[in-house]
């Protein structure tokens, strides 16, 4: 793993891939949300990512930090869905843990990043295997330790594994049983997050 | 913080009209002693449904006059929202609280108890006793 430090404009860019992917997916993650959710993961997440990439264009914040806790910021207000205090807390945990630095470290931000998956797993009271955002979040920042590319393929493959599972929160965890056999919306959205950040190191 | 001063109450529906019935119903049964400012945040801002962290603040600000707020959620996205609001630390006013009860026997216990002059402690206390009333 490189020790180039990471900058600011990496960061914007981290998140504007991400709003980019959204939107190409998004459609998708609808449709995911629809058998066992309520079919608007994908129309809130591009409503949240699009603010976000708005918010960082208008004023782009000068560290990495700042540019993870305005795009939390801008989720937890503008998403309307669980994804977006859980997304908002991931990048606002992650972005505080970051500090005023003006650039960190590969290893600095998969540390981070640990504190803000932990952080999602005590805001939604969940653990891996419920079959969530965690199950893609937790594998991905573990394979970051090797490189950005080894944690977008574990996000991947944490989401696609959700299929089998059942879930054991939110709205989906009603459903009991019945909720096997679907892809979890939030591993899949949370993977794009990964796919984004691998794109912009590459 | 004035000993005058009544605890404000926020209820926060996934939808725009739950919130309000259930304010309403809450004023209503609380009788004409209720005095405790309460606001209705349900749904999103263009009337859909779901949580807006901005009419949560919003609400908040209305019924805030300083003795605490109060704030009830029906479910998912509502608990969140509210749980990373105050885990910002500014977004709601000091002494917001997350209580922890069912929504709507709750919310009247939470504006009986508010309105008779109770601090936050009692308010929550009453609001959270509700679960305790059994059906059957």
């Amino acid at each position: 793993m490189t020790e180039t430090a990471l900058d600011a404009a990496l960061f914007v860019r981290w998140m504007q891939a991400a709003a980019a992917l959204v939107d190409r997916e998004a459609e998708r993650l609808t449709e995911l949300d629809s058998p066992i959710g309520d079919a608007d993961h994908g129309s809130n997440l591009q409503r949240g990512f699009t603010a976000v990439a708005k918010a960082l264009e208008a004023e782009p914040p000068v560290t990495p930090g700042a540019v993870l806790t305005t795009a939390g910021r801008q989720l937890i207000s503008t998403v309307g869905g669980a994804s977006g205090p859980l997304y908002g807390t991931l990048l606002r945990r992650t972005g505080k843990t970051l500090g005023d630095a003006p650039g960190v470290t590969a290893e600095e931000l998969r540390a981070a990043l640990r504190g803000g998956v932990d952080a999602v797993a005590q805001l939604g009271g969940s653990a891996v295997g419920d079959k969530t955002m965690l199950d893609a979040l937790d594998p991905a920042v573990e394979a970051l330790g090797t490189s950005f590319a080894a944690a977008a393929e574990a996000a991947e493959k944490g989401a696609v594994d959700t299929t089998p599972l059942q879930a054991r929160k939110g709205r989906a965890s009603y459903l009991g049983e019945r909720s096997k056999g679907h892809q979890d919306p939030g591993a899949t959205s949370s993977a794009l997050l990964f796919a984004a950040l691998a794109e912009v190191t590459a | 913080m004035s000993a005058e001063s009544l605890v404000g109450i926020v209820l926060v529906s996934h939808s725009g009209p739950v919130a309000e019935s259930v304010a309403e119903l809450a004023v209503g049964l609380a009788g004409g002693g209720a005095k405790a400012p309460v606001a209705a945040a349900g749904g999103t801002p263009d009337g859909g449904l779901g949580t807006s962290a901005e009419l949560i603040t919003e609400a908040a600000r209305t019924v805030d006059r300083g003795a605490g707020v109060a704030v009830l959620v029906d479910l998912g996205s509502a608990v969140l929202t509210v749980k990373a609001l105050l885990a910002e630390g500014d977004e709601l006013p000091e002494g917001s609280r997350l209580v922890d009860a069912p929504f709507v026997e709750g919310a009247v216990a939470a504006v009986v108890t508010a309105s008779a002059g109770a601090d936050l402690d009692a308010v929550a206390a009453a609001a959270g006793e509700a679960y305790s009333y059994r059906k059957e």
